[in-house]
């Protein structure tokens, strides 16, 4: 009686709810269908740049198809790889980032280590801390800011404003707290037993650091690296409020500075620029993310 | 190689006590097995020997001098984790030899050091792989290893066998008892397996909240147990505890189990309990397998009665029976062949040559 009242009910379920890889097919279209707007909606702007940058001045400001490319042109990448004036920028930007970069690991690392492992009074409170300042936003702290480093500067005597080098210690303001927030949720996912067991072997917290802890975070720590060198070698407005001479720019600051005179935009140059700037973080990423791979972790510990 | 003793070893954690004043010596070579449920406080013990744990009163002595505020890579000790904690960018000779790589060990040595524990492992083959890629089995044997090449003063293991599966586990324990024979280094053991405990330990310590409940050889433990903790703990299936009470008829001394279940008591043990207040509420504590079927001729201080099973459990060289006495469920062990059926009728034998007597309110045995 129950077996006959299940075989009639099997059936008609089956076709009313689907199958596991009919859900499965479902969701994969699904994915798909936004994924690709995604792709779409972030490439687009990208693709411009590059059409733009191939134009003539005369033929962007033509009333053509401002999606084709007519007459290509590799002038204006010419125009500014030999101009001095944006070999500097790009010089500024990348000296800038790199040792906020080095600066950035140096200190968030070993306060991420402490923070995470080395339990000590008020070691949460200070780790909630770290993150609450990545939330002030720049648009409050630059004026405070400014007026700390002029105080600096009135006090010692030592040049800081309208100089490139100043962004070295206003930078990691912004990477610091971010990175160390990484690095201490990293830090925090391996076993507690890989440091006691480093510990017994005889290491001390430097050794455990740096024989043990960096080398199993290292993804996190590549992440927290491009996380830094991103946001440096793309911040606009600090470097706009405390620089101001042509030969101190960085790159952003540097083509909206130069190639917007008045009125007048060069639009085929500052899509070069643009294009230009962003081939660093893009090859690093694209290096980095070989290395980025999870799981390093894998075999610790029980799999 | 050293001794290993506690004093009056106390752990607070803000007001709870996880270890409540033990006192233990553990000698040279000895192969000690900190055991009981999980909260019991014997992994605190081992990581306040390993010095991981600060220690909240008392003292830990290694090789006699007190090591309290001695850090742990200056006790040496080595210790061998649950989930085995191998340095997961390391390869196996790496790993088993990052100790002595940090204490600047010349090269020649550290190399045979590894290739003889490798050897004595089992694992020479597996020197250059990443942990990812053994399996956990010799993992273990890598985590061990690495204890083993720094020749230390004493081993620390906790729980090392808890992730493998049964058929690895009973492997890996024959294994560390082979290891334990060749090196022979004072080792302390914890585990919550009473038969992991039995089989690999000089001495059983048993623990139960913060104290140590009894310390004995495996079969001081089995046969004459101090607690009711200890005599349910130690031996599976558990000790059968039944209530009953002592009472003198014609002269002589009987046990009551029950309003028409009650034997008289072999001599040895009436003499023994002879002088025991009549109205104390008891227990009577007896093991499985003095609960047999019942056959044609039975020796003397083993009783028969009739009983109606509940379950039988079949396990091949023997079946295991379940019956209620008075509403407390008992356990018994037959022979496979002694047709014993579920919910059928079966006349059973009690021996009470291995009873055991036990005071139901302390818990003590008599």
């Amino acid at each position: 009686m129950s077996t006959m009242a299940i075989d009639k009910a099997g059936p008609r379920r089956k076709v009313k709810y689907g199958s596991m890889s009919r859900d499965r097919a479902w969701a994969l279209r699904w994915s798909y269908f936004f994924l690709v707007l995604f792709a779409i909606f972030f490439l687009t702007p990208p693709l411009y740049m590059v059409i733009t940058s191939l134009k003539s001045s005369a033929e962007i400001s033509a009333a053509t198809n401002p999606w084709w490319v007519f007459h290509p042109t590799l002038s204006n990448y010419v125009e500014l790889l030999t101009s001095n004036q944006f070999l500097r920028f790009f010089w500024n930007s990348s000296i800038v980032s790199l040792v906020v970069v080095i600066v950035t690991m140096l200190i968030s690392v070993p306060a991420a280590f402490a923070l995470a492992r080395m339990k000590f009074w008020g070691s949460a409170t200070l780790a909630t801390g770290v993150f609450l300042t990545y939330l002030v936003p720049d648009s409050l702290l630059f004026i405070p800011l400014f007026k700390m480093l002029a105080l600096v500067q009135d006090l010692t005597g030592i040049t800081l404003l309208n100089r490139w080098y100043v962004l070295l210690f206003i930078y990691p303001t912004l990477t610091v707290p971010f990175c160390t927030w990484i690095m201490i949720g990293y830090f925090a996912s391996i076993p507690k037993e890989l440091d006691e067991a480093a510990i017994i072997d005889g290491a001390s917290w430097l050794q455990t650091l740096t024989r043990i802890f960096i080398p199993v975070a290292l993804p996190g720590l590549i992440a927290a690296t491009i996380f830094a060198f991103t946001v440096s070698w793309a911040q606009f407005l600090y470097p706009l409020v405390f620089t101001t001479s042509i030969d101190q720019l960085v790159l952003p600051v540097g083509i909206t500075t130069t190639l917007i005179k008045g009125d007048v935009f060069n639009w085929g140059q500052i899509m070069t620029g643009a294009l230009l700037g962003a081939a660093p973080p893009l090859i690093i990423y694209a290096f980095l993310m070989d290395y980025y791979i999870a799981g390093l972790t894998a075999g610790a510990t029980k799999g | 190689m050293a001794d290993v003793a506690l004093r009056k070893v106390v752990k607070r954690y803000d007001d709870v006590e996880a270890v409540r004043g033990i006192d233990l010596d553990i000698a040279d070579h000895e192969f000690i097995v900190l055991v009981g449920p999980s909260g019991c406080g014997k992994s605190t013990t081992l990581r306040m020997i390993a010095g991981l744990e600060d220690i909240s009163d008392g003292d830990i002595m290694i090789g006699g001098d007190v090591v309290n505020d001695v850090p742990p890579k200056d006790r040496d000790i080595a210790m061998v984790f649950q989930n085995y904690a191998l340095y997961p960018h390391m390869t196996v000779a790496e790993n088993m030899s990052f100790g002595l790589r940090l204490k600047h060990y010349p090269k020649a040595e550290i190399k045979a050091r590894v290739t003889e524990a490798a050897r004595l492992l089992d694992i020479t083959d597996l020197i250059d792989r990443k942990p990812k890629q053994l399996s956990g089995g010799q993992r273990q044997r890598v985590a061990m290893g690495r204890a083993i090449v720094r020749n230390p003063k004493v081993f620390l293991f906790d729980e090392p066998l808890s992730n493998l599966d049964a058929k690895l586990r009973v492997q890996m324990r024959i294994e560390i008892k082979k290891v334990h024979q060749k090196v022979r280094t004072t080792t302390v053991y914890v585990t919550h397996d009473q038969v992991e405990a039995m089989t690999l330990a000089d001495r059983v310590v048993v623990m139960n909240k913060g104290r140590i409940e009894q310390i004995g050889t495996p079969n001081e433990l089995y046969h004459k147990p101090a607690t009711r903790f200890v005599a349910g703990f130690i031996g599976s299936p558990a000790m059968n505890f039944i209530p009953c009470r002592l009472e003198d008829v014609g002269g002589t001394l009987q046990l009551r189990l029950s309003d028409r279940i009650a034997f008289p008591l072999p001599p040895a043990r009436a003499a023994r309990y002879s002088a025991l207040p009549r109205t104390d509420k008891l227990l009577l504590g007896l093991r499985p397998e003095h609960l047999t079927e019942s056959h044609a001729h039975l020796a003397p201080g083993v009783e028969t009665f009739d009983t109606v099973l509940d379950v039988t459990e079949p396990m091949g060289m023997e079946t295991l029976v379940y019956f209620g006495l008075d509403g407390t469920p008992v356990c018994g062990r037959v022979d496979p062949n002694a047709g014993a059926k579920d919910g059928a009728p079966m006349r059973l034998a009690m021996d009470l040559n291995n009873m055991h007597l036990l005071n139901e309110e302390t818990g003590v045995v008599l």
